[in-house]
């Protein structure tokens, strides 16, 4: 074909409307007016020199980043152990918890939200860091659990059964067998449900009370039309940071479905 | 050696009971809330309906719920709508395919809520779009009818499920065998006709699944219509946060938080039942 199809032509259209929105925080973010308008009145940096200064930004960073990690490590080691049982395995109850630990994906957030609040402050957890931790946790799960799938359906059984033959222990068997093969995956993973929780607001905003994460602060301030120019630079920022994270995430995935023997 | 039962149980058990404790536990003190009823200061914790009433007779609430699910519904339809002709470019015609499917899906990795916060800008009155258009001399007056209604959030929204609307349609049609295709030709059918009768009804499931994973968060929705559905978009969710938070009536909070989610329940299974129904007459 020379003349590009009708549905090629759609697709690119289709392509420039999943792109242009997003595409249109980092453009005005160093527009020098603080309208954002077209025309772009110059260009400017100020608007992300004057974030260094926030002393309640640099907070609420440290706060995510405290809570992505803490969620990464913790879905990252649950959803090891899972999703090895479910390919490894059979057994009874397997269709019925690999269906529940995919149940955080589809039930709406506000709900979600609002009945952990509940629970928390029912059994004596106050909205705080801890707080959104466990909630992230519970939403982060069904990533790791299928990115960790798709990493133990391509590793051969028969290399952890040669290294217990050559006298191997459990442990030993599972560091220097299984943990190496797996581990490309292992880093997708802790990638992808660090963003997750990087980037959700809704149940952070219900649950984090006085410690706001970076998204609940970025919500608190598009309310002040002035702090707008910043606001831009702080969420250009942010969405580089999700992508450049999840590129990363997908290269090691990549690896870890190239490494089969 | 312990038995395989015993060790996909005792690995798969922390993930399980962690999902299963967080969807448990709070339902149930959900339940517990919804028929308690807030004083002043405190809880009333004596059993009763009274908050079911009044979410019954509130006609806010009504208009709330059901403006909710047309706009999950106008959502879900216009998403899949869209994506079914990039599903089926990919999945059919594209010769890079990998390429396309991770070029579809970076942005779906950028912050939800800063999506949202771009069309906010975009269809502002004085935003991006207005902006743009009045400096090519397309319009002469800022165009008032893009954001704050309706409109503006099945906009917003479409935009920001799209890759979960095509990854479904795009597996579904990947299975579908090319013989099949081949065989309706050679019977004498049609482009068109051979879409309407092999594909269409073959990738059924995919749209299924699509249209339940646009539907059901959807509904529940609280950032979108917060900042660009203005009062006339306002959805279930922003009246349930508001009895979280400014209202301070949890009772009420927590029951309108079980009828959203039984409501969403019981018209995805209505859909469900309805198009699997339709999928097989067509076939």
């Amino acid at each position: 074909m020379t003349r590009p199809s009708g549905l090629a032509i759609y697709a690119f259209l289709y392509l420039v409307f999943l792109y242009l929105p997003v595409l249109f925080l980092p453009l005005f973010s160093f527009n020098s007016g603080t309208i954002v308008a077209f025309p772009i009145k110059g260009w400017t940096l100020d608007w992300y020199r004057q974030l260094g200064g926030e002393e309640t930004l640099i907070q609420a960073l440290m706060n995510s980043m405290i809570v992505g990690v803490v969620t990464a490590l913790l879905a990252t080691s649950m959803g090891l152990f899972a999703a090895r049982a479910y390919v490894r395995y059979r057994f009874r109850g397997k269709k019925a918890s690999e269906g529940l630990v995919m149940l955080p994906l589809v039930i709406p957030g506000i709900i979600v939200a609002s009945s952990m609040l509940v629970l928390f402050i029912s059994i004596g957890i106050k909205p705080s860091l801890t707080a959104v931790t466990l909630g992230h946790t519970f939403l982060a799960l069904p990533f790791s659990v299928s990115i960790m799938k798709s990493a133990f359906d391509d590793f051969d059984p028969s290399l952890e059964e040669a290294a217990f033959d050559l006298g191997s222990s459990v442990f030993e068997t599972f560091r220097r067998v299984t943990l190496p093969i797996v581990a490309p995956g292992i880093v997708a993973s802790l990638l992808v449900t660090f963003t997750v929780s990087f980037d959700e607001f809704v149940l952070a905003f219900f649950l984090s009370g006085n410690q706001p994460t970076l998204p609940v602060y970025i919500w608190s301030q598009i309310r002040f039309p002035a702090k707008l120019p910043n606001t831009l630079a702080l969420g250009s920022l942010l969405l580089l940071a999700s992508v450049a994270l999840l590129v990363l995430a997908e290269y090691f995935r990549r690896r870890s479905t190239k490494s089969t023997i | 050696m312990k038995s395989e039962t015993a060790k996909g149980m005792t690995l798969s058990a922390p993930a399980t009971l962690y999902v299963g404790f967080l969807v448990a536990a709070p339902l149930a003190i959900l339940v517990a809330y919804s028929l308690w009823t807030q004083t002043y200061v405190s809880v009333d914790r004596t059993a009763t309906l009274a908050n079911y009433r009044e979410a019954f007779t509130d006609p806010l609430v009504r208009h709330l719920m059901i403006r909710s699910i047309l706009i999950a519904a106008a959502v879900t339809v216009a998403t899949v709508a869209l994506a079914y002709p990039i599903a089926y470019f990919i999945a059919l015609r594209a010769e890079r395919k990998t390429l396309w499917l991770l070029l579809i899906t970076i942005p779906f990795w950028s912050s939800y809520l800063l999506r949202v916060f771009a069309w906010k800008l975009i269809l502002g009155f004085n935003g991006v779009l207005n902006s743009a258009l009045l400096g090519l001399g397309l319009i002469e007056e800022p165009l008032t009818f893009l954001l704050y209604n309706e409109f503006a959030v099945v906009l917003t929204l479409a935009h920001a499920w799209a890759p979960f609307a095509i990854l479904p349609i795009y597996v579904s049609i990947q299975k579908i065998d090319p013989s099949l295709l081949e065989a309706a030709t050679d019977l004498g059918n049609g482009p068109v006709q051979r879409f309407l009768r092999v594909t269409l009804p073959l990738t059924i499931p995919g749209i299924i699944a699509a249209c339940l994973i646009i539907f059901i968060p959807t509904v529940g929705d609280y950032v979108t219509p917060s900042l660009v559905g203005g009062s006339d978009g306002k959805m279930i969710a922003n009246l349930i946060q508001v009895q979280f938070g400014a209202a301070n009536n949890w009772p009420l909070g927590a029951t309108l938080s079980l009828l959203a989610m039984m409501s969403v329940g019981f018209v995805a299974i209505l859909f469900v039942l309805s198009a699997t129904g339709l999928g097989r007459r067509i076939r």
